[in-house]
């Protein structure tokens, strides 16, 4: 069984949602990044997500398009990115790792050797924006038969009869993104969220986690109640954007700010259904 | 690499929107289902008779089409060699090639009761050609353009302004058209519901590469039965210079199965395809995925995409529209890139002999012709893509030259 998969279904006997958290890989620099990572799942964190940076993010809103920066002008790579998976390794079997992207950086790595190195790493899945059912061919396939999950996008714009085609090949769990738009910016109401994740679910087993635009423990808990897990992102990394010096190094204490502020998400959706 | 020659260079993309492994559909989810509606819309579109009829009344009336092919006599004695034979578009309303796909487009907005349009611009041209057709059926017309672009061509962010459309200067990564592109797909799937995203160039997911070349291919159709009035015959080889490559699919298509047409592209080369300020993404680039298509790009060793540079804002894009990518593959188009300095004194002479300010993009195809029609016999009918005039670019023109204006 994955680790994605032994996750969900623990969380599932516990009867609480996944606590899923996007940090960019190398923000703001390779030391912090891998400090950072390392202080989550004692946070709570169930799920950790970690982006590949990219000069154009189409899908991000400013939080994230600045933390791709940060970390590419810290001279950030893909081979660097799965080295802090390898070094998280070290001491975590668990944690589940996901690692989310643009296809580029992937296909320029070259897709076989991306998913042997991701495998050797010790990732668990991907999720890449730019790549819908469509272009399954490219990368979806080969992941699954080098036993990546490959986890996808479903939207709002997503309808029933496509929702069909986004599920088919998707495996780990579905990531519902919650509102037409980039990461960052606008925010769902929690009974559209709910009618969503219903109609999702009549469809699939796999678990459906929420994300986009969730910024705060109250939201994250009111999305917990029904949905298998929240992820937040552009809250985390504008945290981290506020704990830099005016050269864009590491500030004291944002390691402590960060998981601080992690733990209090984490702990709105844990006991969010009400322990 | 030996690449099996297809039957025909004309029938692609095949229905994935891949022209070989360039193209396809590189998208977040949000954006599939509009550009399937795209598509499908599209295709009713395409066989509409009313749609055709609409659009070739507006080319006439409100563009000026036909566009002149015009025999540029004193450009064919100073070079000495092939018969130089100008097309046109610069003519166009608005000054370029572009309005002949904005009109396309804008007409298949309103078909799908689209209020709202959006469009990323880098020169300006595109961005004023959409704000005028905006204008013209009154809808909302909102232009990203980056930041250093609204800083480097301010009298066309003035034309847009007056022609009623809002400018958003894009500050996002370093501020130009690849930006640009990035913001207004942003604020598609942002707002997918009332939102029609009029791209400039043959780049973009499919269905746009195909669109817009079949938009512009009027450019080749013309320059067909223009270039068989004037001479009896076909022309022997044909020169457009090449951003995105939508001037130049234009005028290509038609002929690409014309065996004896010989087809040159012209990249923007900046200060030297063996500097890193070019935007020669054929000529200096290699294959990846970006703003929705596989296609050639300026990129580092780790998948990262480059600034481009080019005199020219309007060549000044790291990609290149992956109908081309194919093209230089299948070894049909032949793709060489010019210099800054080439492309301004192709700018002077064609001032001087013909008494045509080109736009700079243009001037890029010219300097190459300049290179190869002292060689070329006295029979040899060359056809050059004046695709754009050039007093947006007289200020960039002036401070090249170290004149003050
Ligand atoms: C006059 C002119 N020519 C050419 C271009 C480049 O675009 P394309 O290669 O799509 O024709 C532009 C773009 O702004 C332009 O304004």
């Amino acid at each position: 069984m994955s680790r994605i998969q032994q996750r969900f279904e623990k969380l599932k006997d516990e009867n609480r949602a996944a606590f899923v958290s996007f940090v960019m890989g190398g923000d703001p620099n390779p030391t912090a990044s891998l400090k950072l990572l390392k202080s989550l799942p004692a946070a709570g964190v169930d799920v950790i997500e970690i982006g590949m940076p990219f000069t154009d993010p189409m899908a991000d809103g400013p939080a994230i398009q600045l933390a791709g920066q940060r970390a590419l002008s810290s001279g950030q790579t893909m081979a660097k990115t799965l080295k802090l998976v390898t070094d998280f390794r070290k001491d975590d079997a668990e944690t589940p790792i996901v690692l989310m992207g643009y296809y580029n950086p992937i296909f320029s790595y070259g897709v076989d050797a991306f998913l042997k190195a991701a495998n050797d790493a010790g990732v668990d899945g991907l999720i890449v924006v730019d790549l819908p059912p469509e272009e399954d061919a490219e990368l979806c396939i080969p992941a699954r038969e080098a036993g990546l999950d490959f986890i996808r996008l479903a939207t709002p714009t997503t309808d029933d009869k496509r929702l069909e085609k986004v599920l088919t090949n998707t495996s780990g769990f579905v990531y519902y993104v919650s509102v037409n738009g980039i990461t960052g910016v606008k925010s769902a109401e929690a009974d559209e969220i709910d009618s969503a994740v219903a109609r999702i679910k009549a469809k699939t087993d796999l678990p459906v986690v929420v994300g986009f635009g969730v910024k705060t423990p109250e939201q994250a808990a009111a999305i917990a109640i029904k949905a298998d897990g929240v992820v937040v992102g552009s809250a985390i990394v504008d945290m981290i954007a506020g704990k830099l010096d005016k050269k864009g190094g590491a500030k004291v204490g944002l390691v402590k700010s960060v998981s601080t502020f992690a733990k209090s998400l984490a702990d709105a959706v844990h006991t969010a259904r009400g322990a | 690499m030996t690449v099996q020659e297809p039957n025909s260079f004309r029938v692609g993309p095949d229905e994935e929107g891949r022209f070989g492994q360039f193209g396809g559909r590189f998208v977040a989810e949000t954006l599939m289902p509009l550009i399937l509606d795209l598509e499908k819309a599209y295709a009713e579109a395409k066989v509409d008779k009313s749609f055709q009829r609409e659009m070739e009344n507006l080319w006439r009336y409100y563009v000026g089409r036909p566009s002149p092919l015009y025999f540029a006599s004193r450009l064919t004695e100073k070079l000495g060699g092939a018969k130089i034979y100008l097309k046109r578009d610069e003519l166009n309303h608005t000054g370029a090639h572009k309005i002949n796909n904005v009109l396309g487009q804008i007409l298949l907005a309103r078909r799908m009761g689209k209020t709202r349009i959006i469009a990323e611009t880098g020169a300006g041209q595109h961005g004023v050609a959409t704000a005028t057709v905006c204008a013209k059926f009154g809808l909302k017309c909102v232009v990203f353009m980056g930041e250093t672009d609204v800083e480097r061509q301010k009298p066309n962010v003035f034309r847009m302004k007056l022609l009623g459309a809002e400018i958003i200067p894009v500050t996002s990564g370093r501020g130009t058209l690849k930006d640009a592109m990035n913001e207004a797909l942003r604020d598609w799937v942002t707002n997918v519901e009332d939102t029609f995203y009029c791209i400039g160039t043959v780049a973009g997911p499919h269905p746009y590469p195909a669109m817009v070349r079949d938009f512009q291919s009027i450019i080749g159709w013309e320059t067909k039965s223009q270039m068989k009035h004037a001479e009896g015959r076909l022309p022997d080889t044909l020169c457009a210079c090449i951003g995105g490559g939508s001037n130049a699919m234009g005028l290509f298509h038609p002929f690409l199965d014309d065996a004896e047409v010989k087809i040159i592209g012209v990249e923007a080369g900046g200060k030297g395809v063996d500097t890193n300020e070019h935007a020669a993404s054929l000529t200096g680039g290699r294959p990846g995925v970006l703003h929705g298509n596989r296609t050639y790009l300026l990129q580092d060793d780790d998948g990262q995409i480059l600034d481009a540079h080019s005199i020219s804002a309007g060549l000044d894009y790291p990609g290149i529209g992956p109908e081309h990518s194919w093209l230089k593959e299948a070894g049909r188009v032949e793709y060489a890139s010019v210099t800054d300095t080439e492309a301004l004194e192709a700018f002077q002479l064609c001032c001087e002999m013909e008494g045509i300010i080109p736009a700079l993009e243009p001037a890029h195809a010219l300097a190459h012709v300049m290179k190869i029609a002292p060689d070329l016999p006295n029979d040899h009918l060359l056809v050059l893509n004046m695709c754009g005039r050039g007093d947006k670019d007289i200020f960039t023109v002036a401070e090249a030259l170290g004149t003050k204006i």
